[in-house]
């Protein structure tokens, strides 16, 4: 049930095609269109996203049969919630289809093969129907074969296109030709390279569009061996995907993960398909017959455990998390279970409650259980057809999970490994959880929320403005009428926050703030008991108004000075003493594909742990007495993943860096491109610290702008700016590397993908203190002295402590043209994305220290929003988490 | 390469009028055409005038009639909705093509209504502009639903049968939007659209129409969100809803009709947060009550409507069943002093749907 964010790649159902499925073909020809539309169901089941419908059949009124069809599939909410391929090589066709599909489909396909005239006037009116288009590499010469014929085709298709009618070019989406390699004929052996080479020439001069296949005719010599067909399109989609493809007519299901592949078959296999040595062709074919039944022979190690009766064997696999034998073991208490259901009920569910037993006593601990889950859920998944065959058989309905719970991590956040732990957690515990995956609308989570009858929704954030996204989804649960409670959870998330802020917004049920993960089960155990709820709520309840009347007091404790005055007592540098050195780099420096194992030295393990809430810093954490061993475990699968990751390059790293003059001018930093200093290109505003202090003397009263010269002072300053990433590629190698249902390798490729980004600002800024801007050329310092910033100058990022506002992020991003030069973009609510990226701004001064603004004032806000060109809501918008006061109850005591 | 510019057409002078005014301020549309002719209690003679004293079959109801048989009742509805605020008024078209026209036989006039329905509409928006010409006045050329749909079967045992055609539909709404641009509209309103499939047909006629007239206008579209399922009658989400419009590249896009303010706004906040176009908003004076009245107030609704406007989610707001121009009166008042919504920049990305809706990464 779990929707996760996955790959880009678009899979395109194909079953629903008479030329490429033989039983949809029959069904149709019979004129069984009941039976056809459980064929494009199953698909829709089975994940596709879009499904291809094609009607070409010499014998068939192809016509008549897409109209029969199309219209049939509108009967039905579960298929037509997908968008439509109208397939057909015959206009008439597709046209007749375009009259059927209230939706926005895709027409597959048009080509110049007649001309451009008719293929324009095809065009024009494919917009006006509004459909997106595959167009294939064909003109009135032919099929384009090679490299530079596909490119040259499909760029004249797209200047015709987009100048000639206006056609979108994100809804353009070039079909380049895939042929049969390896036939014996020479000619065709480059065929897969000519074609994942036009897709990265065609992506490089229009990045907007889309680049299709269908990938079968690749392996269409190897007909009759599967596994090796099967491996062909699985290393092609690799070096195909990589280069650009993002949409392919696929059976999603039948692919094997590259790295499952055989290494001989892969090698044989990649060497046909990017055509590494003339007889390619002969090797495979040889090898081909030895891989025809699946020869993959598992060495089993005699353990003592696998002599003892099958209970005690899938106990002892979900506790330790052995996928192994879990379908042989499964398949055993099967069939000595009367029903299949009774081995869920009886031998799993007893092997989960001890796992849940040793969790909840604090003796397993939180990556165990997520292998306990994964363990679990190859076994359903492995009983699910059974338990469907007798469902069907008796009419029986299968054994009810605990609760339903709808989750999503607010829309504007990406932050998603935190929800994605709660989701195991409470599944390997029996509950059903659907999860919306990330960015998910407040409307998305309520519509999803009421079709499942959810009995309770949880939310989750990383960033601060989804903190407010929170309320806001809160205010309309109450407005649309749910009356189910709240869970929230997530980094910047707090239980006074949640009592604060969210509940009150919320009062027909109940908002709560969930700690950790390990927590999860309980609160959700606790809210869903007939006897236990009322009591509970009633606690929490009676908690959070305890909270908020804390949370007043300590408000009315809260005094801030007035800006005037915090102004007067800035952090004050002495600018005459100050050397400053002007950056060797004066402008921007893009580095791509940087060297992962370079950055191994400089990753900090500690968060590592936290994610996976093992407390405890490392490397003591590995000695601890209570979670040392655990820890251990973890931490050696992380260096193997790591390892991977670094060898086979799973993720690519990319950093922009720049450095400019710059001068401070009161709160806000000019920035400018040359020496002449004259007007600025970019001015970053920063906040002052307001809080008021026993003697003002003692400390400063600081901002950012302070550790920059004032341009009053006439002296050259500068500043340094950078984006860093570790996250290009992430979501691919979470699709080829890990499977949908295996969440610890997901969570821990992404946590290492986290890690590496940190490491990557962290040996960049130490470059950048050595060679870029190079003022302390000497520096020599250790991993654990980086971490604990002993280094000269800081690096603080948008949206933490030295400067809470997030905003501040599109500055650098225009400064620098991160997207572009870094691939990281970002969302409405100016989080990163790749979510694994970090970027900040280099202060060089000696002086210049971390600090936190803390809490500020309404004559600050109203500065800021001048400042920043904002009106005070919207200000007040960006900086809730740091406002001193509740912009609401000032509002309603104007009013 | 460098980005040519693409062949823009000729922009109307309405269209640009139109532009300016909706960058300005919050547009008023109108309010409900037949609550007001109810008011009027008209008998089938009424209906018939002179003209159709002896039409072989009754034409009460038949409202759009009234353009020819009784056109001083309806340009001084126009003129009543106009004063009280309006600034776009819409013809008395709703169901003004053939597939409709043929529950009274009337197909062989149905361009001919749409003809003088928009004489009648710009008459009166030209009197208003001649009182103030500061303000401009447009009308909109109403394009209903028909009754019938082209994405469900009225067949349960036959779920592939249709009892309307797109083909059908593009006909019979091309000659349709020719006479509403023959009488002088402004603007294409394809309003209360509750299959997107016929609204699709609707969108090809209007561009085709536009092509055979010469003249390119902007285009309305507003669809109907029909219960709380949040879904149109076809069972399209907004957002899939808009993925299947965007293309005509609409001046606007909204919800009318079906659901009073309140029911209405999380439908219209998901269409504010997605469409790079004008939102607009016309919902029915209330849910109909026992008697099938609606019976919520001016100010109610008015207050409601304000909401919108205060969080920034609309540029033209109006009335649909039920709304009268006391109640347009009321809602001009209450947006007047706010700004319209934004329009938000969206990435270009390849947004498809089914009934719901599909971005590519």
């Amino acid at each position: 049930m779990t929707t996760t964010s996955g790959s880009s790649f678009i899979n395109v159902g194909e079953r629903t095609n008479v030329t490429g499925s033989a039983k949809f073909r029959k069904l149709i020809e019979q004129g069984d269109y009941q039976a056809a539309l459980t064929v494009a169901r199953q698909q829709v089941e089975a994940g596709a996203q879009i499904i291809d419908v094609n009607m070409d059949e010499g014998l068939l009124d192809s016509e008549r049969a897409m109209t029969t069809f199309l219209n049939m599939i509108a009967s039905e909410p579960d298929i037509s919630r997908v968008p439509i391929m109208i397939d057909s090589s015959k206009w008439t066709v597709i046209e007749a289809g375009l009259r059927c599909v209230q939706g926005k489909p895709i027409v597959n396909s048009i080509s110049m093969k007649e001309g451009e005239d008719a293929f324009l006037e095809q065009a024009k009116k494919i917009l006006r129907y509004g459909a997106a288009v595959v167009v294939m590499a064909f003109d009135e010469k032919g099929q384009a074969d090679t490299r530079d014929r596909k490119v040259e085709i499909c760029t004249r298709a797209y200047e015709l296109l987009t100048e000639k009618i206006g056609f979108p070019p994100e809804d353009i989406i070039f079909d380049p030709n895939i042929f049969a390699v390896a036939t014996g004929i020479e000619e065709h052996n480059n065929y897969g390279v000519d074609f994942i080479e036009a897709t990265r020439e065609i992506k490089r001069r229009f990045p907007l569009v889309h680049i299709s296949g269908g990938v079968s005719n690749l392996s269409f010599s190897f007909r009759g061996n599967e596994p090796v067909r099967e491996a062909m399109h699985s290393v092609f989609l690799y070096h195909a995907i990589k280069a650009g493809m993002d949409m392919g007519i696929v059976n999603a299901g039948q692919l094997t993960v590259y790295d499952n592949i055989p290494a001989a078959l892969r090698e044989l296999v990649e060497d046909v398909v990017l055509n590494r040595r003339p007889d390619a062709t002969d090797r495979l074919l040889e090898a081909a017959p030895r891989f025809k039944g699946e020869g993959a022979k598992r060495k089993e190690a005699d353990l003592t455990w696998r002599e003892t009766t099958v209970a005690e064997r899938l106990k002892h696999a979900l506790v330790h998390g052995i996928t192994e034998f879990i379908e042989v073991d499964t398949e055993e208490a099967r069939q000595l279970a009367e029903k299949p259901l009774h081995v869920i009920e009886g031998p799993l569910m007893d092997g989960m409650n001890v796992v849940g037993d040793l969790f909840g006593a604090g003796k397993m601990f939180l990556p165990q259980v997520v292998k306990s889950a994964r363990v679990m859920k190859q076994a359903v998944a492995y009983l699910q057809p059974y338990l469907e065959a007798e469902k069907r058989a008796s009419g029986l309905i299968e054994m009810p999970p605990k609760g339903k719970i709808v989750m999503a991590t607010v829309k504007g956040d990406v932050h998603d490994i935190g929800k994605n732990i709660v989701g195991v957690v409470l599944q390997c515990n029996n509950y059903e959880v659907i999860d919306l995956g990330v960015m998910v609308s407040a409307q998305k989570i309520l519509d999803a929320a009421r079709a499942e009858k959810a009995d309770i929704i949880g939310l989750s954030g990383l960033i601060t403005p989804s903190l407010d996204e929170m309320c806001f989804v809160a205010a309309e649960m109450e407005r649309e009428g749910f009356d189910v409670p709240l869970l929230i959870g997530g980094a910047t998330t707090s239980r006074v926050h949640t009592a604060v802020k969210i509940s009150p917004n919320y009062k027909r049920n109940q908002a709560i703030y969930v700690t950790d993960a390990s927590r999860a089960v309980g609160v959700v155990s606790s809210l869903l008991s007939e006897t236990d709820r009322a009591g509970y709520i009633e606690n929490i309840r009676q908690d959070y108004t305890r909270a908020r009347e804390a949370h007043l007091r300590s408000d009315a404790q809260k005094r801030r000075i007035t800006l005037a005055d915090a102004r007067a007592n800035a952090f004050a540098v002495d600018w005459k003493k100050t050397r400053i050195r002007k950056p060797d780099l004066i402008g921007t420096r893009t580095f791509v594909d940087y060297d992962l194992a370079e950055l191994q030295r400089y990753i900090d393990w500690t968060p590592f742990f936290q994610t996976w809430e093992l407390q405890g810093r490392y490397p003591r954490i590995l000695d601890d007495n209570v979670v040392g061993a655990e820890a251990r475990r973890l931490f050696a699968d992380a260096q193997a993943m790591l390892g991977r990751m670094i060898a086979e390059k799973w993720v690519s790293a990319r950093a922009i860096i720049g450095f400019w003059p710059a001068n401070s001018v009161g709160d806000d930093i000019e920035v400018y491109a040359d020496e002449t200093r004259q007007s600025p290109i970019a001015t970053l505003h920063t906040l002052r610290q307001q809080m008021a202090r026993e003697n003002a003397r003692d400390r400063a009263h600081t901002a950012l702008a302070d550790f920059i010269a004032p341009k009053s002072t006439g002296i050259a300053d500068y500043i340094g700016g950078f984006a860093v990433t570790a996250g290009l590629g992430e979501e691919e190698a979470l699709a080829r590397h890990t499977t949908a249902t295996d969440d610890y390798s997901r969570i821990m490729l992404k946590a290492l993908c986290d890690r590496l980004a940190e490491a990557f600002a962290e040996r960049m800024h130490e470059r950048v203190r050595k060679e870029f801007w190079g003022y302390i050329k000497g520096e020599r310092l250790t991993t654990e002295e980086l971490i604990a910033e002993k280094y000269v100058g800081i690096r603080p990022a948008p949206g933490y402590p030295a400067q809470p506002d997030h905003t501040e992020k599109a500055t650098l991003w225009s400064l620098m043209d991160v997207e572009r030069s870094a691939g990281i973009s970002l969302t409405e609510s100016f989080a990163m994305w790749p979510g694994a990226s970090v970027s900040g701004v280099y202060f060089s001064h000696p002086d210049s220290h971390y600090f936190g603004v803390g809490r500020i004032e309404r004559d600050q806000v109203e500065d800021y929003a001048r400042r920043k060109g904002w009106s005070i809501a919207e200000c007040e918008r960006w900086l809730a988490p740091v406002l001193n006061y509740d912009p609401s109850t000032l509002r309603e005591k104007a009013a | 390469m460098t980005a040519k510019t693409m062949t823009t057409p000729k922009i109307h002078p309405a269209a640009a009028r139109l532009h300016a005014a909706a960058a300005a301020r919050i547009l008023v549309i109108d309010g409900a055409m037949g609550t007001m002719i109810q008011r009027h209690k008209l008998s089938e003679e009424d209906y018939r005038g002179d003209r159709f004293k002896d039409w072989h079959r009754d034409v009460k109801g038949n409202n759009d009639l009234l353009v020819l048989t009784r056109p001083d009742i309806i340009r001084d509805i126009h003129a009543q909705y106009l004063a009280a605020g309006a600034d776009i008024v819409e013809t008395n078209t709703f169901n003004a093509q053939t597939i409709s026209m043929a529950d009274y036989g009337m197909e062989e006039i149905a361009r001919e209504i749409n003809v003088a329905a928009a004489r009648l509409a710009r008459e009166a928006c030209d009197a208003a502009m001649a009182k103030d010409p500061s303000r401009p006045r447009f009308v909109a050329g109403a394009v209903g639903p028909t009754n019938r749909t082209a994405s469900i079967s009225p067949d349960v045992n036959n779920p592939s049968y249709r009892n309307v055609t797109f083909e059908d539909l593009r006909i019979a709404y091309k000659e349709q939007v020719e006479g509403l641009i023959e009488g002088g509209s402004d603007v294409i309103l394809i309003e209360t659209i509750f299959d997107t499939l016929n609204a699709k047909a609707a969108g090809v006629a209007t561009l085709e129409a536009f092509e055979s007239m010469g003249v390119t206008l902007p285009i309305m579209i507003s669809g109907t969100i029909t219960d709380r399922s949040g879904r149109t009658l076809s069972g399209q989400t907004p957002t899939a809803f808009w993925y299947s419009m965007r293309h005509l590249r609409p001046f606007s896009i909204g919800l009318n009709c079906a659901l009073g303010a309140d029911l209405m706004r999380p439908h219209l906040a998901e269409i504010a947060t997605v469409a790079d176009a004008c939102v607009s908003a016309y919902p029915n004076a209330g849910l109909p009550n026992a008697m099938g009245e609606y019976d919520e107030t001016p100010h109610e609704m008015a207050c409601q409507i304000e909401a919108w406007a205060k969080d920034g989610l609309v540029n033209i707001v109006g009335g649909c069943c039920g709304s009268t121009p006391d109640h347009i009166r009321h809602v001009a008042e209450h947006v007047a002093k706010f700004k319209p919504r934004t329009l938000p920049v969206i990435a270009p990305r390849m947004r498809l749907s089914g009934l719901e809706p599909f971005v590519a990464a």
